[in-house]
């Protein structure tokens, strides 16, 4: 598990103010950097990031390792900050799910999932350099990504097979681009 | 949850997912997610791509305060999560501001509320009785139309709680609702719906439909 996903989990579990201060340090000045790329000035991108780590601190209970891992989690509540700061109504949301009963992990999927996230980043590593900017800009600029994903939608299957299955089908997509 | 068939199109979902999609059809897809695992999934693994990506962006410096400006709000209480009641999923119930509906009959034993109409688009729930039709309609957009109790049938198959009709202008469709519990939906045009008879077309600014 990444040392990210080990912290959020002792944010979820433990209210850990520590393992937050280390999300922070992380993650706000990606953000932020992210958020100016968008179009943001320096001070709204700067209130931007602000709401998305409360966020963060708020909706740990949220957060499955089953599902996600530390860097999408944040990053889907981060995308879905700037998207209200663009709209005039804020996007409409689907209802959270149930907190996990059981705090207790099923480790095979849980280290499924990282390694599908380790493999997911040595595809965008190997990525020559304009096609890794074509995706950021996809994900980035526009906060979008349509580039990529006009594939159909994934075959039915446990809720676990569909999240790998999306993943492989993403990477499989990211093959495509790379020369 | 299994039985769910019929998805949120691709360029719909990317469309949600860039935060481009008027407020109509957004709270259909919104709600469809809440019972649809699999474009949860969908959502959340290109979220993760998202996540990857993000590890190799440039910093930008925050203010120096700005840490323990954030680390002495954690104190403060969350905002309530909106929650879903019944058949009526989180999305939903926020556009009924957390009341039961307030139908409206259209006749027939047809039921509607308006949820919201602008320019962009207009969302409304449906109460269709068991065996009973809407009647035949043609659209000049999209119609997103997502099941959320019983049934409906038409030319294009059976639709049950948690499916997506996603209807585009070419479609004259006349969905029937099957039997069991009435049929009741959620539905977003980006147009007036046109129908065929001349009557209901008459009665359309009426009822906003």
């Amino acid at each position: 598990m990444s040392e990210m996903t080990r912290d959020l989990i002792a944010v979820r579990d433990g209210r850990d103010r520590e393992a937050f201060g280390r999300l922070y340090d992380y993650f706000a000045p990606r953000l932020k950097g992210i958020m100016i790329r968008s179009g943001l000035r320096d001070g709204s991108a700067e209130d931007a990031v602000q709401d998305v780590m409360l966020s963060v601190w708020h909706k740990a209970a949220q957060f499955d390792p089953h599902r996600a891992e530390a860097a999408g989690w944040i990053y889907g509540i981060a995308r879905n900050r700037r998207i209200d700061l663009a709209r005039r109504r804020p996007l409409s949301l689907p209802e959270e799910l149930p907190e996990p009963e059981s705090l207790e992990p099923d480790q095979a999927q849980v280290i499924a999932l990282q390694q599908e996230a380790r493999h997911l980043a040595e595809a965008l590593d190997r990525l020559a350099p304009e096609q890794a900017e074509v995706l950021r800009a996809a994900y980035f600029d526009d906060i979008s990504h349509s580039r990529i994903s006009d594939a159909k939608g994934l075959p039915l299957g446990t809720i676990k097979s569909r999240i790998r299955l999306g993943l492989e089908r993403l990477r499989h997509e990211l093959r495509d681009i790379a020369p | 949850m299994t039985d769910i068939r019929h998805h949120i199109p691709d360029d719909v979902l990317d469309a949600y997912r860039a935060g481009t999609l008027p407020h109509a059809f957004a709270v259909v897809v919104a709600a469809h997610i809440s019972i649809c695992d699999a474009c949860r999934a969908q959502l959340e693994a290109s979220d993760m791509v998202g996540g990857a990506l993000l590890a190799g962006e440039p910093k930008a410096q925050m203010r120096p305060e700005a840490r323990a400006r954030l680390m002495d709000l954690l104190d403060t209480p969350p905002p309530p999560a909106p929650r879903g009641s019944g058949v009526f999923p989180a999305p939903v119930m926020s556009e009924l501001n957390g009341q039961p509906p307030r139908w409206r009959m259209l006749g027939g034993g047809i039921r509607q509320q308006i949820l919201f109409a602008d320019r962009s688009g207009s969302l409304r729930l449906l109460y269709i009785p068991p065996g009973k039709a809407v009647p035949e309609h043609g659209h000049r957009g999209l119609e997103l139309t997502l099941v959320l109790q019983g049934s409906f049938s038409d030319s294009e198959g059976e639709f049950v709680r948690g499916d997506v009709e996603a209807a585009h202008d070419e479609i004259d469709h006349q969905p029937v609702a099957g039997p069991g519990a009435p049929c009741i939906c959620l539905a977003a045009t980006d147009a007036p719906l046109r129908f065929h008879a001349m009557v209901p077309r008459l009665l359309q600014p009426l009822f906003r439909i």
